[in-house]
């Protein structure tokens, strides 16, 4: 039994010395320690200096950029309609293909990152977007070649909308198989 | 040799001897574009990858310091330099070029000075007769790896900041003409909790404030000593945070004395958000605009605070906070 009291106190008194001997260095090296705010305190502190996102300035910007994105698709559709022999379910395969090839040219022209800045959720929303995050990402990754950089790096910022889009399409999917086997509708 | 608890004073005055600094099309339209030695108007600067250009702008940068010092490349001894990309590649594949002793330095955008401490305290201990300090960032290259594509759309909040694509060299030599390099201050790394990326100028000032501290401590001196103490990219918003920090600790920053690379880089009109950032914006700064109006007399006595964010974009997804660190390092012009 005794080995283990005696370990015991060794331990205590080793600890006990440290303590008194960081003590000591302490009280020899004063140092700047405590004065910093506390994270909590911290981020109060930056939250008064950063300055919020104009939400609504912001909203009503994407509003209007969003209504512009969608006017311009609906004249591609009145477009296909009048001129080409589609009706208004089959224009919208060629209208939003129109949309993507818009999107993909103004991404290369390096136009549409500005444009986004401006308009917010206004240019990412509408399938133009999506165009975008294809199209930046393929860019930025042609200098690690076609199949590597293209071609693995393509569907970076992309990727999760498939993903889960997917995902929740075969969730929706499996619900109605269900509610209509059990003859609900 | 050691000063205080952190901090080396060089007493043997290491001569900061030729700068050189080189920067990109967005640069050649900011407020200090006459300071720079070489100015693009192709942001790719004819290579195939941004990664190559920052790397060219590095070496551009680099070849043109050890011009202007008048010495041959074989005579430096040493080298230090650090950048923001993966494994530092644009400091190593400079010295690849160079072919001189090489040591390659990652403190994110605090390898300015960190790198120039290091050279000072190497040529002061004789430990070499020049050394050669310098560091880069590119727009392109940092946004790629750090952020989203350049070309994507996202709507960046008005804390953020933009990277300067450019780099600086300087050539330190134990004998010389030019500014004195007088001290240095190491910081320690802090962390207060801040995770978002698009706020670095609120997780860096607590380090600059902490280095700032340290170095009026083992220095035994006050703001009133310099004529300039500059932070190397906190932005306004990080600038501002700072200045309250410091006055929190009584310690009043004159603002004609107390400024931010990252504050002064750009002009109004140029969409940057809060400011400048990334290794080269307080290499360009202090290497070119700083440098120059101490030539010209104008400035007798510089502090400079470079700050770095130390995430990785590997450790914000991981929803890790953002350790950062600042060193500071003082020059001082003594006149001809």
């Amino acid at each position: 039994m005794w080995p283990f009291f005696l370990c015991i106190f060794v331990c205590f008194m080793k600890n006990t010395m440290l303590g008194i001997a960081f003590q000591l260095e302490g009280v020899k090296m004063p140092k700047q320690q405590n004065y910093l705010p506390t994270q909590a305190e911290y981020q109060q502190l930056v939250k008064q200096y950063e300055p919020k996102r104009p939400l609504l300035k912001n909203c009503l910007r994407a509003f209007f950029a969003g209504g512009i994105i969608c006017t311009i698709g609906q004249f591609f559709q009145w477009f296909y309609m009048t001129f080409f022999d589609f009706t208004e379910v089959t224009a919208s395969n060629p209208t939003v293909a129109s949309m993507i090839i818009l999107s993909m040219l103004l991404t290369g022209l390096g136009v549409y990152d500005h444009i986004a800045q401006w308009a917010g959720a206004g240019t990412i929303v509408p399938v133009t977007g999506f165009a975008n995050t294809i199209t930046s990402a393929a860019i930025e990754h042609r200098s690690e070649g076609y199949v590597l950089g293209v071609g693995g790096n393509m569907f970076k910022i992309a990727g999760p909308v498939i993903t889960f889009g997917v995902f929740a399409a075969f969730v929706v999917a499996i619900v109605r198989i269900l509610v209509e086997k059990l003859g609900v509708i | 040799m050691l000063q205080g608890q952190q901090s080396w004073l060089f007493s043997n005055r290491p001569v900061l001897l030729a700068t050189a600094v080189a920067g990109g099309p967005f640069e050649a339209r900011s407020a200090i574009a006459a300071d720079f030695d070489i100015l693009h108007d192709d942001l790719w600067l004819g290579q195939n990858s941004f990664e190559k250009a920052e790397k060219k702008l590095l070496e551009e940068a680099c070849l043109a310091s050890i011009q202007k010092a008048g010495i041959q490349k074989e005579e430096i001894q040493f080298f230090f330099s650090g950048d923001l990309m993966n494994q530092i590649i644009s400091s190593s594949f400079t010295a690849r070029t160079l072919g001189i002793p090489y040591f390659g330095l990652f403190g994110a955008c605090s390898c300015s000075m960190e790198g120039l401490a290091l050279a000072a305290f190497v040529v002061n201990a004789k430990g070499a007769k020049y050394a050669l300090t310098a560091c880069s960032s590119h727009n392109g290259s940092v946004n790629k790896q750090y952020r989203y594509p350049t070309e994507y759309g996202a709507q960046l909040p008005p804390t953020a900041q933009w990277t300067v694509t450019g780099a600086g060299a300087a050539v330190v030599a134990a004998e010389g003409t030019g500014p004195r390099i007088t001290g240095a201050t190491i910081g320690r790394v802090l962390d207060l909790g801040v995770t978002d990326p698009f706020s670095m100028g609120a997780a860096m000032a607590p380090a600059a404030v902490d280095t700032i501290l340290a170095h009026f401590r083992d220095f035994n001196v006050d703001a009133s000593h310099y004529d300039l103490i500059a932070t190397g990219d906190l932005g306004e918003i990080g600038h501002a945070i700072a200045t309250d920090l410091l006055r929190r600790q009584g310690i009043e920053m004159p603002g004609n004395i107390f400024t931010d690379c990252g504050v002064i880089i750009y002009q109004d009109n140029q969409p940057v958000m809060a400011g400048g950032s990334g290794c080269a914006c307080s290499a360009v700064v202090t290497y070119g605009h700083f440098y120059n109006r101490m030539l010209k007399g104008e400035l007798k006595r510089i502090l400079v605070v470079a700050t770095g964010a130390l995430l990785s974009p590997l450790s914000y997804q991981q929803k890790e906070s953002i350790p950062c660190v600042a060193h500071a390092v003082a020059l001082e012009w003594e006149g001809v």
